[in-house]
C-alpha cells in the first residue's frame, strides 16, 4: 500500500513540474467590475499563448496598494504583472522598479493612447505602464431641475456660475440638495477633489522649492467657496461623504449636481439603480473665472511590470493583449460596446457603436482632453499629478491635510485655522522628507 | 512528588518549546526597535542610515499626537463602561427562563460575528447616515432636525459603535458565570428576606466578580488597537477628533511606508498600552488571585 502511495506521489509530482514547464505569470490586479471582467475573458489569450499560464490575485484596492508597495520595494519578485494607479507609475518608474514597455507589438499602436493618460505614464519619452480604464472628472448634474429652476449650464461653467446654481436649486424640504462633493477626510476623497478645485483656482500644492502653499490666497479662496457653498446647499452630514456615498445619493435623486471621476457617468445614467437615470447632463469641470484650468484631475488603472520579474516576455505580451484595440472589441463582441473600458484611446471615442451605446462619451472625452497632469496649476509646480501629488510622502500628508479640511467643512474648526494647521503639518513632512532644505 | 532530579528534566524538557516562543516574541521586538532608529522608508531606498531619536521626536511632536491618546482612552474606558454595564443588564434579563430562549441568546450574540469593517459601514450607511438613516428618519417623524453623528459627534459614534460590537461578548461571558451560581444561595438569601437590589449586590455582583475582570482586561487589549472601525467611517476626522493611536501610526507612518516612523510608533504604542496594563492589574487584576 504504502509503495503505490509513494508511487503514486511522484507520478503526480512529475506530472506537475511537466505542467510546469508552461511559462506561469503571476498578475496582481484590483477588484473591480472591469479586471474581474478581463479575468473572465483570458481564454482568449490563453488559447493564443497555450505555453503561458496565467495566476490571479485579486484584492481590494488599499490592500492591492500596499501588497505591491511592499513587494517591490523590497524586490521580492512575487508579481509578474502589477496593477497600479497613475499615482505610483512615475514615482516607481524614477526609482526604476518598473520595466518600459518598448515591446509592445507592432498592431499596439501606442500613438492612439489618450495624450494626457500617455504623458501621466511616461517617464522621460518612455512609457512605463499601459492603461487599462482611465477616469477624469466633470459636473454631473440632474437636467429636470436645472429647468425648473429657469437655469441652462454652459458649456464651460464657472465655479461662480456653480455656486449660484447650486443655491437656487436647493429645496431641503423636498429633500433635494444643490450640490453634493466629497467631504471624507483623505488623499483619495476629499483631497482629490480639493486638490483639482484648488487647481481650477489658480493655486498649487508646492511652489519651485517645495514650500507648502497653505498660506496663499488661491487655497483661502477654495476652501472658503467649499466650506460656504457646501453649508448653503450640500448634504447633511457631507464631511464623511466619499465617492460611493455621494454616488447614492445622487442616484436616489438627492442632489442637484455632483462633481466628481467621469467613471460615475454610466452609472447614474443606470436605469437599474439610479432613479434620474433619464434626467442628467454632463459639463466639463468648474473653473474660476479668468483661470484657464479645469482642475486636471486624472486617474488611470494600469498594467505594469516590475523590474525584478524573471518573466518578462510573457508579462509583455499579456500587458499587451489585455490593454489593445483587440481587447476592447472582444469585450463589445461579448458584452456590448457600454462596458468597454474608457478612457484609454482615441479610436474608442471615434467609434460610432460606442458613442450610440455610451451618451457620456463625448463629456467624458472632452474632460479626459481638458486634463494636463504634466502641468497641473497655472503656476509653475516641481511635481506632476493632477488631483493628487506624484512624491511618496503624499498618501501620508494628503490625509493628514484631508482631516483637517474635514473638520473645517463639519464646522468644528474655521477655514483660517485649518489650513495654518495644514500648512504647519506639510512644512513638518516635507522637512522631514528633506524637499525643504 | 517531583524530586530534584525530574525537576530538572522537566525543565529541560520544556527548554525548547520556551526558548522558541522566547525567539517568536524577542526576534520582531529587536527588529522593530532597531528599524525605530533608523532612516527606512521603503519608497526612498537611496536615504538610509541611522536616524537616532528622529522618528521617535516626530512622532510624538505630531499635532495629533497628545489627542489620541486621549481619544484611545476615551474609546477603552466608554466602551468597558457601555459593555460592562450593558452585559450584566442583559446577562440578567436572558438569564430569566422565557419563551424562545435560545432564539433570544442567539439573536443577543449575533453581532459579535460581524465583522467589524461591515458592521462599521452598517452603522454608517443605515442606520446614522444624516440623509437616509434610522435615526435620521426617526428625528424626522419627531419633528426634530437629523442628527449629523460623524460631524459633530465623531467619537462618540465610535464608541457607540464598537460598544455594539462587544456587548455580545461580555453578556456571553457574564451570562456563562451568572448560570454558575447556586440556585440554593439564592433562595436561601431570598428566605432570609432579601430583595432584588441587596441580592444583586451582595451575592450576584461578588459572584460576577471574576468574570467581569476577565471581561474587562480581554477587551482592553482589543479595544486599544481599534481601527478598521476609524478607517471606515471617518477616517479619524473630522480634524483629529477621532484618531486614536493606532490611526495615528497608520497615517503618519504606514501610508507613507516609512518603516523606520512605523516601528517608532509602534514602540510609543507598546509602551503605553504596557503602562495601561499595568494601572489595569493593579486595579481589577487582585480579583484574579482570590
Amino acid at each position: 500500500m504504502k509503495l503505490r502511495t509513494l508511487i503514486l506521489g511522484l507520478c503526480s509530482a512529475s506530472a506537475f513540474a511537466f505542467a510546469a514547464h508552461a511559462e506561469a505569470i503571476t498578475i496582481a490586479t484590483v477588484n473591480n467590475g472591469d479586471m474581474i471582467r478581463m479575468q473572465k475573458l483570458t481564454d482568449d489569450f490563453t488559447s493564443k499563448n497555450p505555453d503561458i499560464q496565467l495566476n490571479w490575485v485579486t484584492l481590494e484596492e488599499n490592500v492591492l496598494r500596499e501588497r505591491v508597495t511592499t513587494d517591490i520595494a523590497t524586490k521580492g519578485g512575487q508579481y509578474d504583472v502589477v496593477t497600479i494607479g497613475n499615482y505610483e507609475v512615475p514615482i516607481w518608474a524614477k526609482q526604476s522598479w518598473l520595466l518600459a514597455l518598448d515591446n509592445l507589438g507592432s498592431d499596439y499602436d501606442v500613438d492612439d493612447l489618450l495624450p494626457a493618460i500617455r504623458g501621466g505614464l511616461s517617464v522621460d519619452g518612455k512609457l512605463y505602464a499601459a492603461p487599462f480604464y482611465g477616469e477624469s472628472a466633470m459636473v454631473m448634474y440632474r437636467t429636470d431641475l436645472f429647468e425648473k429652476a429657469g437655469l441652462k449650464m454652459p458649456d464651460k461653467p464657472t465655479w461662480e456660475f456653480i455656486g449660484d446654481a447650486a443655491r437656487k436649486i436647493t429645496d431641503r424640504s423636498a429633500g433635494i440638495n444643490g450640490i453634493c462633493l466629497r467631504g471624507k477626510a483623505g488623499w483619495g476623497e476629499n483631497m482629490a477633489f480639493l486638490t483639482a478645485m484648488d487647481n481650477s483656482f489658480g493655486g498649487r500644492w508646492f511652489d519651485e522649492k517645495w514650500q507648502p502653499q497653505f498660506d496663499q490666497p488661491e487655497w483661502k479662496d477654495t476652501l472658503d467657496f467649499y466650506v460656504k457653498l457646501m453649508k448653503d446647499a450640500g448634504p447633511e452630514g457631507a464631511s464623511s461623504n466619499g465617492f460611493n456615498e455621494n454616488l447614492t445619493l445622487f442616484q436616489q435623486g438627492k442632489c442637484g449636481m455632483w462633481i466628481d471621476a467621469t467613471v460615475a457617468a454610466s452609472f447614474v445614467s443606470d436605469p437599474k439603480n439610479s432613479t434620474v437615470a433619464d434626467k442628467v447632463g454632463f459639463a466639463i469641470f468648474p473653473n474660476k473665472e479668468g483661470v484657464d484650468n479645469h482642475g486636471n484631475w486624472l486617474w488611470s488603472w494600469n498594467l505594469a511590470i516590475p523590474a525584478s520579474t524573471k518573466k518578462a516576455e510573457a508579462a509583455e505580451k499579456f500587458v499587451s493583449w489585455a490593454t489593445s484595440k483587440g481587447y476592447t472589441e472582444l469585450v463589445a463582441s461579448k458584452e456590448g460596446w457600454a462596458s468597454a473600458p474608457p478612457g484609454t484611446r482615441t479610436s474608442l471615442y471615434n467609434n460610432e457603436d460606442y458613442k450610440k451605446a455610451a451618451p457620456f462619451a463625448g463629456p467624458t472625452l472632452a474632460a479626459m482632453d481638458a486634463a494636463d497632469i504634466t502641468k497641473p496649476s497655472v503656476k509653475p509646480v516641481p511635481y506632476t499629478g493632477g488631483q493628487f501629488v506624484a512624491i511618496p510622502e503624499f498618501q501620508g500628508l494628503g490625509t493628514t491635510v484631508g482631516q483637517l479640511f474635514s473638520a473645517a467643512l463639519a464646522g468644528q474648526s474655521s477655514v483660517d485655522d485649518a489650513l495654518a494647521a495644514a500648512q504647519a503639518a506639510s512644512v513638518r513632512e516635507m522637512t522631514r522628507a528633506r524637499y525643504i532644505k | 512528588m517531583a524530586t530534584r532530579q525530574t525537576g530538572t528534566l522537566a525543565r529541560f524538557m520544556m527548554a525548547p518549546s520556551v526558548i522558541l516562543l522566547l525567539i517568536w516574541m524577542v526576534v520582531p521586538l529587536a527588529m522593530t526597535l532597531w528599524f525605530s532608529f533608523q532612516d527606512y522608508n521603503l519608497l526612498n531606498p537611496a536615504q538610509t542610515g541611522f536616524a537616532g531619536l528622529f522618528n521617535y521626536r516626530f512622532f510624538y511632536s505630531d499635532p495629533a499626537f497628545f489627542q489620541s491618546i486621549w481619544n484611545t482612552l476615551v474609546i477603552v474606558v466608554g466602551v468597558l463602561l457601555i459593555t460592562v454595564v450593558g452585559g450584566i443588564g442583559l446577562a440578567l434579563l436572558i438569564d430569566q427562563p422565557i419563551f424562545g430562549q435560545g432564539i433570544v441568546r442567539i439573536l443577543v450574540i449575533s453581532p459579535f460575528f460581524v465583522m467589524p469593517p461591515v458592521a462599521a459601514l452598517v452603522w454608517k450607511n443605515m442606520i446614522m447616515h444624516p440623509q437616509y438613516g434610522v435615526l435620521a428618519d426617526m428625528a424626522r417623524a419627531l419633528g426634530l432636525n437629523p442628527i449629523d453623528w460623524f460631524g459633530q459627534h465623531p467619537l462618540l459614534s465610535i464608541v457607540i459603535i464598537v460598544a455594539w460590537q462587544w456587548l455580545p461578548f461580555a453578556t456571553l461571558i457574564l451570562l456563562t458565570s451568572l448560570q454558575s451560581l447556586d440556585g440554593e444561595q439564592k433562595e436561601a438569601a431570598e428566605m432570609d428576606g432579601a430583595g432584588f437590589v441587596s441580592r444583586f449586590i451582595y451575592l450576584t455582583l461578588p459572584h460576577m466578580a471574576r468574570a467581569i475582570t476577565v471581561v474587562i482586561l480581554i477587551q482592553t487589549i482589543f479595544l486599544l488597537s481599534i481601527y478598521a472601525e476609524i478607517l471606515v467611517t471617518t477616517n479619524g476626522g473630522p480634524g483629529y477628533a477621532s484618531t486614536n493611536l493606532p490611526f495615528l501610526i497608520y497615517r503618519t507612518a504606514l501610508l507613507g511606508y516609512d518603516v523606520g516612523g512605523a516601528s517608532a510608533g509602534g514602540i510609543i504604542a507598546v509602551v503605553l498600552a504596557n503602562i495601561v496594563a499595568l494601572f489595569l492589574m493593579r486595579a481589577v487584576g487582585k480579583n484574579l488571585d482570590k
